[in-house]
Order: structure tokens, then sequence, then C-alpha cells
């Protein structure tokens, strides 16, 4: 298989693979990381992930076409203030919806599933209804669309650096919230003993209400962020549903550092298989293989110490 | 909501279009007007003495209603103009339309109430080949017709479809001749969603590149709505192909070429330049007009063709639906089905589907956008194919079209 | 088990009402389109009675169970392809007597998954054993390693996603995208009139009322109870000396029984099978059709997902571009204001009436399902508990017991 291709031209496709692989874990972990907020930390199953993730798709759409309008001398560095305003509206979405629904359901976790569903089959139909059934096109700054060539072989896009440097900025800022501030002890406080921790004098219902649009947020700058590498229309948020639960199950689902080893699995494996079989096949091998590593090893990769 | 299309009588001018065609179809239709109900309709379709119900079935919600949604649009818009100029037999056309939802199973559910309980006339609806064939046994049940818009894998001809899009062949074979001709392409490397119109279409592409004495250096698919082509991208590199023939669907598509800009291939120069059947305008306005630059197409329509049919429709399209709406191949297709449905139903002089399916080979459109058209006996579309040259802003230029007609195959022999 | 006190005289009257309704009210008032597509939604009943099973008393969420009605169903599909792809019916193929797709896929021998399929006898012992099987081995699989509730109901998710994206990728043997379509004949007699149809809606409420029945039968055994009790309280009943493994396989397995014979029966009655029938979201919207049912009543779940499909449908007739919003809101509304679904409804209406008669399958006090994972430690969790324990009557026992258990725990 590899007898046709020069030393040189191998190294360099690995590189790409390489590079591929790496685009694809940053992506995942994007989608994933709110995710693993909401639901690893909170036991919420939140259908409407993928519906959030697109809203802020949509802001960002917003934005490039204002500042395209009104102050185009500024279009250049527009994208910085889109993925800001995509967290800020998300996240009040995201605190709106813990305040109408979520809260009542903290004891029946399953029941968000329904939920949460319901409300992703209206925030589609409003989508469609707002922006049409048409995808948007976004329009980028043109020094996010071009590669930077290494040699003639290796391309690497500056679009999925951006994605790249705006993941670990992300994950960094995840971790000291959770780790290293206040309100991330306060936060796994509630997540370990609810009770305990109201009694100690945690205002639990408002942890919830920040954790939940935290999580909420986040999405809406995936969702700004993919702008960049997928579409964007009242529908896309479902194509990724599936593999962002994958992702933070298979993490292991209360471990923020088991959702990135998890991504990177899952990325890695699924980008080298892409590479020799066909796509679909290559997709459905990743899937089995984790549903199964799944089921050796239900607790993830990366087990909860929580006693639950 | 029964929606019924006279909500606008005066906001609707007559176009020069439809005076055109109104001119050619205006004896008839003076003629029809004294037909009672019970002469032109004898098989108890909802015709009476005033209107005619027809049925529009596509999917509104879903995942498919980003494709579907221009067709609607064609077809209330034809339908409106036929009404503004006298309707079909001296009848208003009055539609009910229905939500496929993008799934099958609906399709069938509504196609058979349109036929069963609202007895429609005729059906203008579906796009994905799975929708259309969900809903083919229930025409064939109940005789109903049904006018399909999209361009399609072919191997099929039923008498209860007029297919008004093209057929795998004519989109095919002329556009790579095209680029095997005037591009000096060798090798090609064939990549599309996984399902059945993209798989026969490049099983006949392939067959086609073979018999041409070029060389396919690869065959890829991804499952509908993937997101992430950076792989198979990388493979392309490798292989150097001199044409990428790309039959990527729906959101893919907008990933697939974000992802190839950002690559370092830049369809612009010369190698490897990449052709595609399954990017209309439509499609455009998602991936975004700067990154699909330079991308060729082979299809029977764009929006820009310049030519007096089209340039009425074009400006009748954008007052009704807006100035920011885009036109694509398929969405001019399914315009095509009111008209030759009126047209069928006029030769015919009766609504009776058998009599419609006698009457429709042989029927010709010449103010159709695309140019002049011709129902075929096996119920597919003599047309043009054309090669248009993508744009930054988002529209297609004319790099050619074929000189004559080419005749739907939807069988083609040798290809198989 | 006492089984002449289980069958009380208000199941027989809420079964006779039903029958009263599908057998004689439904088929008099409605036209045969209508009276189909009513047969088309109680086929997605035989899924949401398993899932009363499997969720609402073994609180095993399942979210893939349009898996188990996808095999049911594609048995039953492939073997009338094979039978409407007679060398005659298909002379214009460069194979012929091959179904349609295969040919059209370079396919020139019938592929040897299908041969079993040439037999009546095998389709239907497959209809049942295929996706058992399946469910067996998910089953073993899975609880045995006690992966439970959310977690399960994820892997079930992504199974449901892995073999929608394999059908569609296999198109040679399965149809791929468009499915297996233009089924004609059942034994030679033709499924698509409508009296065919009416024929097969009461087949289909004959096999609904078989369902029933075993489900009933099953909620009022011991399995029934020590399922309850494994919902609530798995460590227990495991330390009760019980493998709680075995249970959830066969109620699982049980579960996906029903689906499958809903499957094939829907497609006899729509006459095709399509890979979106397996997918994660029919999978999602036939727990919802339990959910509005009740989940924990077994004839809740079919009044729920008539329910729901007749919004569905008359709601996307009427409002073909807004109808998802109506959708959207019924399921936020049966989560919010009814989490006791229709049952709970209609056992509050029947109690303002007369003094309550609480039972285990549809007591409008039962807790609903809890978490495992959560449950055993939150004293939030036993607050439901203790009104259980308040409200069950002695037929209960084990439960009541766990209940009782639970309080002390905490």
């Amino acid at each position: 298989m590899f007898s046709d291709y020069s030393w040189a031209e191998l190294g360099s496709i690995f590189a790409m693979q390489g590079f591929a692989g790496l685009s694809l874990f940053s992506v995942y972990l994007l989608m994933a990381l709110g995710l693993a907020i909401i639901f690893g930390q909170m036991g919420v199953i939140n259908m409407a992930h993928g519906e959030f993730m697109i809203l802020g798709a949509y802001v960002t759409y917003l934005c490039s076409n204002m500042v395209q309008q009104y102050l185009p001398f500024l279009f250049g560095g527009y994208f910085f203030v889109a993925i800001v305003l995509a967290f800020i509206v998300t996240a009040a979405l995201g605190a709106l919806v813990e305040w109408l629904l979520i809260r009542h359901l903290y004891k029946r976790p399953l029941d968000t599933l329904l939920a949460t569903w319901g409300l992703s089959l209206i925030l589609q139909q409003l989508y469609r209804t707002i922006f049409g059934a048409r995808e948007v096109g976004v329009d980028l700054p043109s020094w996010m669309l071009g590669s930077i060539s290494a040699n003639d072989m290796i391309d690497i896009p500056i679009n999925g650096l951006v994605v790249m440097s705006i993941t670990l900025l992300i994950a960094l800022g995840v971790y000291l919230l959770m780790f290293r501030s206040g309100f991330g002890r306060q936060t796994r406080a509630v997540v370990q003993n609810r009770v305990m921790a109201g009694a100690v004098g945690i205002n639990t219902e408002k942890v919830d209400r920040l954790t939940f649009s935290l999580g909420c947020g986040i999405a809406g700058i995936a969702g700004s962020a993919f702008t960049m590498v997928g579409s964007t229309g009242p529908t896309a948020g479902q194509l990724y549903i599936v593999d962002t639960f994958l992702v933070v199950v298979f993490g292991g689902a209360a471990s923020l550092l088991g959702t990135v080893a998890s991504a990177f699995t899952i990325s890695q494996a699924q980008s080298t298989l892409e590479f020799f079989l066909s796509g679909s096949m290559a997709k459905v091998l990743t899937l089995v293989t984790v549903v199964v590593i799944l089921m050796l090893r239900p607790q993830g990769l990366f087990a909860s110490k929580v006693r639950r | 909501m029964k929606n019924r299309t006279n909500r606008l009588p005066d906001r609707r001018r007559r176009t020069l279009l439809s005076q055109l065609i109104g001119a050619s179809f205006g004896i008839t239709a003076l003629l029809g007007s004294s037909l009672h109900a019970a002469d032109v309709n004898t098989t108890g379709l909802a015709v009476t003495d005033d209107t005619v119900t027809v049925g529009i079935l596509h999917s509104v919600t879903g995942t498919m209603a980003i494709s579907e949604t221009g067709s609607v649009q064609a077809e209330k818009l034809a339908i409106e103009q036929i009404n503004a100029m006298g309707g079909v037999l001296g009848r208003k056309i009055v539609y009910e339309q229905e939500d496929g939802a993008s799934d099958w199973p609906t399709f069938a559910e509504k196609a058979k109430k349109l036929l069963v309980n609202d007895k429609v006339a005729a059906v203008f609806g579906c796009w994905t080949s799975a929708s259309r064939k969900a809903v083919l046994p229930v025409f064939e049940q109940y005789n109903g017709m049904l006018y399909y818009p999209t361009f399609y894998e072919g191997l099929e001809q039923s008498p209860n479809v007029i297919y008004t899009g093209q057929e795998a062949t004519q989109q095919i074979l002329s556009g790579i001749d095209w680029v095997a001709e005037t591009k000096g392409a060798k090798s090609f490397f064939l990549l599309g969603s996984d399902y059945i119109w993209p798989r026969t279409s490049n099983k006949i592409a392939r067959k086609h590149i073979e018999k041409l004495g070029l060389k396919v250096v690869g065959e890829e698919y991804y499952p509908l709505g993937h997101t992430q082509f950076n792989s198979v991208i990388n493979k392309i590199k490798l292989k150097k192909p001199d044409v990428i023939y790309a039959i990527v669907v729906g959101g893919s598509n907008v990933a697939f070429y974000k992802q190839l800009k950002a690559a370092g291939i830049d369809m612009t120069k010369e190698k490897p330049l990449l052709l595609t059947i399954s990017v209309t305008e439509d499609e455009i306005l998602g991936i975004g007009g700067d990154n699909i630059n330079g991308a060729y197409a082979a299809m029977k329509y764009f929006q820009s063709l310049d030519n007096e049919n089209n340039k009425e429709f074009v400006a009748a399209f954008k007052e009704m639906w807006g100035d920011d709406i885009v036109i694509g191949d398929v969405t001019q297709a399914a315009y095509l089905g009111p008209w030759l449905w009126k047209a069928a139903v006029e030769k015919a002089g009766s609504f009776d589907i058998d009599k419609v399916r006698a009457a429709s080979p042989g029927i010709e459109l010449t103010s159709a956008p695309e140019g002049y058209v011709r129902i075929h006996e096996n119920h597919h579309l003599w047309s043009k194919t054309r090669i248009g040259l993508a744009k930054p802003d988002g529209q297609y230029e004319l790099m050619y079209e074929t000189s004559e007609l080419m005749e739907p195959d939807p069988f083609p022999k040798g290809y198989q | 088990m006492n089984f002449a006190n289980t069958v009380s005289w208000r199941h027989m009257l809420s079964m006779a009402c039903l029958l009263l309704l599908l057998a004689i009210v439904l088929p008099i008032t409605l036209d045969a389109f209508r009276l189909n597509l009513v047969g088309k939604y109680l086929t997605y009943a035989f899924v949401a009675i398993g899932l009363v099973l499997c969720w609402g008393m073994g609180g095993i969420l399942s979210l893939g169970q349009g898996v188990f009605f996808g095999l049911g169903g594609y048995c039953m599909a492939m073997f009338l392809k094979l039978e409407s792809s007679t060398p005659e019916a298909t002379a214009i193929q460069s194979t012929p007597g091959i179904p349609d797709f295969m040919d059209w896929n370079q396919i020139t021998e019938l592929p040897a998954l299908w041969i079993p399929f040439q037999s009546l006898t095998l389709t239907l012992i497959a209809i049942i054993a295929v996706p058992v099987l399946f469910a067996f081995l998910i089953g073993v699989a899975m609880f045995k390693r006690r992966v439970s509730g959310v977690y399960f109901a994820i892997i079930t998710q992504a199974i449901a996603a892995i073999l929608t994206i394999l059908i569609v990728g296999q198109q040679g043997y399965t149809g791929g995208v468009n499915g297996i379509t233009d089924l004609r004949t059942f034994m030679g007699w033709d499924i698509r009139s409508d009296g065919a149809k009416t024929v097969l809606y009461f087949v289909t409420i004959a096999f609904l009322c078989l369902v029933v029945f075993m489900a009933q039968f099953i909620s009022r055994s011991k399995l029934g109870r020590l399922l309850v009790a494994v919902r609530d309280q798995e460590d227990r009943v495991r330390f009760s000396g019980y493998e709680v493994a075995n249970i959830k396989i066969f109620i699982f397995c049980v579960a996906a029984a029903f689906s499958a014979i809903g499957g094939a029966l829907f497609t006899l009655q729509v006459g095709f099978m399509s890979p979106t029938l397996v997918g994660i979201v029919p999978s999602i919207e036939m727990v919802i059709y339990c959910a509005v049912g009740g989940r924990l009543s077994i004839l809740g779940a079919i009044y729920g997902t008539l329910l729901v499909n007749w919004a569905k449908t008359s709601l996307s007739e009427s409002f073909p571009e807004l109808w998802l919003f109506g959708l959207g809101a019924l399921f936020i509304a049966v989560v919010m204001i009814f989490p006791k679904g229709l049952a709970g409804v209609a056992n509050s209406l029947a109690d303002r009436f007369r003094k309550p008669r609480l039972d285990v399958a549809s007591s409008p006090d039962m807790p609903t399902p809890v978490d495992d994972s959560n449950a055993s430690s939150t004293p939030l969790t036993s607050t439901t508990h203790q009104s259980a324990t308040r409200h069950s009557r002695p037929g209960s026992a084990v439960h009541g017991a766990a209940g009782a258990a639970g309080d002390i725990g905490a």
C-alpha cells in the first residue's frame, strides 16, 4: 500500500494525517467540554447541546453581517468579538432554560433527556423560522482562510490552527475555573454532596444555574468556532450530538481529564482508520470499538474518584 | 392551514414570461374554461368548475429542508403565475402542501393522503431518491402523477413520474468529456456521500473515464452528514489527481469545501481542478463563494444563464421570495413541473391522469428558464448540459454548453 | 403469585375500553387511509410497551429500541422483497431474480445473508430470534458489567447510530438509505389494497392484545415486582440473592422481541422498511410515546403512542412549516406538567370519583425511575421512596420492603 510513494511523500502524509487527527481532536474536545460540564458534573442529559452550538454559529453569522455592513474596517478581528458574544448569548439562554426547565428535573435525570429533546425541536424550528431553512454562509476574514505551506505536500490550515488554539484556551480556562477558583470548588462540592454543600452555606441553586449556563456558553463558543470548518443550518446541531455524548461517556463522565483523553483517542483512531478504510467503515469501526471498550470498562477511561 | 395561492393577487403582476406562455396557451385555456368539471375529470379528482387541487410534497422540516425549500418556492411561483394568466383549463390551481419531514415513511404517508384523501390532480414533490422510492408504489397503486425535480441516478422509469431534473448520464458524460478535452485531464479522484445517487453516478463516471482511456486514482464515500474531510483531502494530495470529482451532498458540502480550501488546495489553479454535480447555487450559499471559487459544476441550469426566459424567471422569483434568494438547478427543474403539467393537461383537454400521461411525451416548453425542454417517451426531459465556473459572489459563470439537447437515458447500456 | 387477584376488574374494564376503541369505534369512524395510519402508529406501540417493561418498571432506559424495531422490520422486508423479485418482475436487470438495489450495486448473486429469507418459516423465526439474540448479546455485555442508567442509554444510542451507518453504507446488501422498498405481496396476497390494509390492521390489534397480555402477565408476576425492586434499589436485590443481571437481560430481550414484532407488522402495513426507523431520532421518539403514556402503564403506552402520532400527523397537516413547535412543546409539557403521563391524568380523574385503589403498575404515586448512580446516597431521592412506601399496598411487598430499607439507609 505504501510502495507507490517516496519516503518524503510518506513523511509528509504522516505529518498531515497527524495534523488531521489533531484538528479532529480539537473539534471533538470543543464539542465535548460543554457537555462534560453539564452531563458529567450535573448529570443533566442535554439533548439540545447541538442546538446551543448552532446558536453560537448563528450569533457569529449575525455578527459577521453586522460588522461587514457597519464597521467593515474591523472585519479582520470581528471573529473574536463574535466568540465572546456567542458565549454570552448561549450562556444567557442556558441560564433561562435552567430556570424554566432543568431545575425542576434534577431529581429525574432521564427526564431531562425528554425535555431537552423537546427543546431541541423547538430551537430547530425557531432557527428555521428566523434564519430560513437554508444554510447560511459565515464570511471569515481572509487571514483565516488560507494555509501555511511548509513544503509542496504539507499545508497547515490556518483555521485548523485557530480552532486548536481556541480549544486549548477553553480547556485551560475550564481547568482553572473548575479546579483553581472558588466557583469551581463550590461546583465540585455540590456535585459530590448537594445537601452537605447547601449546609455549609453554598447557594446550590445559583451554582447549578451558573454551571449549566457555563456549559451552554462553551457550546456557543464551539459553534462559533465550527463556522470555520462546518455548516451552519437549523439541523446541523444534530450531527454532533451522538459523537459528543460518546466522547464524554468514553472519557468517564465526571472527569474532565478523561474527556480530553477520550477526545484524543477517538479522533486519532478515526482519522487513522479513515486513511486506510472508507469513511463509512472507519466511522463504524471507531464507534464499535468505543462501545466495546465501554462494555468492558463501563466507567470510561478515567473513573470518577467521587464515591456515589 | 390550507395554503391558497390567491393570497397575493395584487402584488403579483403578469410578467413578460407569463405573457409569453400565455400567448401560446391562451387559446386552449379559453377553450377549457367552457368545459364542465365532469367532462375534464372522469376519475373523481379534486376538480371543480373553478379550481383544481394539486399537492406539494417536500420536506420543510428536518435535515432535507435545507435543499427542498427552493423547490417549494419555485413550485408556488409557477402555480401563482399560471393562476395569474387564467389557470389550467380555466381553473385556478389550489395547492395542498404537506411536509415530508425528511423522513421516508412520512413521505409515503403524506403522498397517500394527497392522493386518497385530497384527490389531487398532480403532485409536485420529493427531493432525495429515498423519498421518491418511498412514494413510488403509492403513486403507482393509486395512479397519481408526480413531478420530480432533482437530478438523480436514473435506473427508473415510472409511468406515474415525470422527471424534470437530469438523470445521471445527462449530467455526467458531457462534463467528463469536457474536462478531458479542454483541460486535458488524465486522472480522476471520485468522492461522494454514501448513498445511491453518488455511488451510481460515480459508477457511470468511472465507466466513462475508463472508456476514454483515462484513470480513476481513488474512490471514497462518507456517511451523510459527515463533517471531517481532512483524511480524504490528504489522500487527494497524495494521489495528485487532475480532477476531483465530488458528489458530496447536504451539510457535508460546507465542511468539505471549507476544509479543502483550508488545506491549501486552490481550485482556481488548473490542477487539481474540481468538478461537481451536486453543488448548486443553493449549496454555495452555505459554503460561501470564497470557499468554492474556481470549482466547475456540470448541470443543466445556472442562475446566471443569459436568456430572456431566465431573466424573467429570476426577476419573478426575487420579487416573490426576496432579493437575497438564489436559484439552483433543482429549483429551476421544480419550476418546470407545474408548467409541464399545465401543458399536458391542456393538450389532453382533461385532468385525468391517464390522459395527461398519454399527452406528456413530446410536450415542449419554449419558455423554460434553462431554454428549451421536451418530454421524452421515457418521461425524462431532453435538456442541455452546461458547465459553470464558480465565482466568489456565489454564482456560476457559464463556460460551456452542449450544442444539442442530451437524450435522457435512464438505463444506459454499457454503464451498468 | 396470585393470578386471580392480579387481573382485577379494573384492568379488564380498561382493556375492554381499548379494544372497543381500536376494534370497533376507529374502524367504523375512519376511512381506509386513516385506519391504515392508526395501524402504523400501533406498530410503534409495541416498542412503547416494551419500554414500559424495561424502562418504566426496570429502570433500564434504552435509546436504541429502533434497532430492534428495524431488525424485525428488515427481516420481514427481506422476505417480501425476495418474493416480489421474481425473475419475471426483474427481467430488465442485468441479473434478473435478485432485488433491484443489488443489481444497481453490481451484485450478481443473492448474498448468503439473504438466503434464509426465502423461507417463510425461517423468516418468522428470524424476526424474533435476530433481535432477541442481539439484545441478549448487548444485555450480557452490559448488565453483567453493571452498566446502567445514563451510560446504558448512551451506549444503546451509539449502537443505533452504528447500525444506521452500517445499513446505509452496505447498500448492496441492505438497500442503503432508500431502504427496502416496493414490497407488494405476502405469500401471494397483495398487501397494498385497502382490504388487505384493513385485515392487517386487525392482525396488528390481535398481536397487540397478545403483547399486552404478556406484558401484564410479566408485570404482575414475581419477576415484575423484582424488576421494580431492581429499579429502586438494585444492590439490595442483589444482596437478597437474586442475579440482577439476568433479570435485566430477560426484560431487555422481551422488550426487543416486542419491538421486533412491531417492526415486522410495520413493514407489512407500510410496504417498505427504511434506515430512518433504525436511527436515534425514532428511538428517542419511541421513548417519548412511552413517557406520554405514563411509562408505567401498559395501556397508557398505547394511548401515548396514538396521541403523539395523531398530534404529529394533524399538526403537520395543518401547519406544515410550524408543527415542530407544537410537538416540542408537547414533550416538554409531558415532562414538566404531567410527569405521570396519560395514565397519571386518568388515575387522578378516576380518583376524584372514588377512593384510590392503587397498585404497582399504574399507581399515580409511584416514584419515577431513579438513576441508580445517585439513588443510594442522596437523601432527596429517598424522600420519594418514603412517599412510595406510604402508598404501596401489601401486594407489592418486595417494592415496599425496598422502599422501607431505603428509609433506613438514608
